[in-house]
């Protein structure tokens, strides 16, 4: 049972995956502005599991300074683009 | 081949219990703002990925490098701690943002402020939205 993990990790690779693209598909198909920001959130929070589940199958720490860097710049852009909604109304 | 196999079984076990719960989750997370109807339903589906997916794909990431490394590797606590004080400050912005866009456009999917006439609302709305003004 030494390949238990290995595949364990695949198969989480195989529904982060599936998962980034139900977030894609609200980001394109969102009916508002509000879901496709709710959308591209999700996509960052998937992409950062992934990129943590690629450190443990490779057994490089590097992916977790990039997992880090996704998580800080998915907060930066989600925060401003509320804000641009908000202001945005306000302006027109 | 990879440093993963000669991990020991009793670390394996519970590292891919642990990446396999955390990836459903996260899964079951975006199927759900694919398939909920508002938005206001919506915002509320991906926090499953961001408090439970995330905490079990690094409480699994912690075990299998502290087992590689034979040492403790605490460093994944920093994206947790980051991602539990981040994701009610951005998804309570983006709601407030929705709420207001809602109420500017004196949608119907949520209740109004119950204001006096004469409130900044009715004024705002007062150049494009004259049926809505009406009715009040």
């Amino acid at each position: 049972m030494t390949a238990l993990l290995p595949a364990a990790i695949l198969v989480a690779q195989l529904m982060l995956g599936l998962a980034m693209a139900c977030a894609t598909f609200r980001v394109l198909r969102g009916p508002r502005a509000q879901d496709r920001v709710l959308g591209l959130d999700t996509l960052y929070v998937n992409g950062m599991l992934l990129m943590l589940t690629f450190g443990m199958r490779f057994g490089s720490t590097h992916y977790f300074e990039a997992a880090l860097v996704i998580g800080l710049l998915g907060f930066v852009s989600t925060t401003a683009l509320a804000k641009f909604l908000m202001r945005g109304e306000v302006i027109e | 081949m990879t440093p993963l196999e000669q991990l020991p079984i009793w670390a394996a076990l519970p590292a891919a219990l642990l990446v396999v719960v955390g990836a459903a989750m996260a899964l079951i997370g975006s199927v759900g703002l694919l398939r909920l109807r508002s938005f206001y339903e919506r915002v509320h589906a991906p926090t499953l990925a961001t408090s439970m997916g995330m905490a079990c794909v690094l409480l699994a990431s912690m075990i299998v490098f502290s087992v590689l490394q034979t040492r403790l590797v605490l460093h994944e606590l920093l994206i947790a701690f980051f991602m539990i004080v981040t994701t009610p400050v951005t998804l309570m912005l983006l709601a407030r943002a929705a709420l207001y866009r809602d109420r500017t456009e004196e949608s119907d999917q949520v209740p109004l402020l119950s204001t006096p006439s004469g409130s900044p609302e009715a004024e705002m709305a007062a150049p494009d939205g004259a049926e809505a003004v009406e009715e009040r």
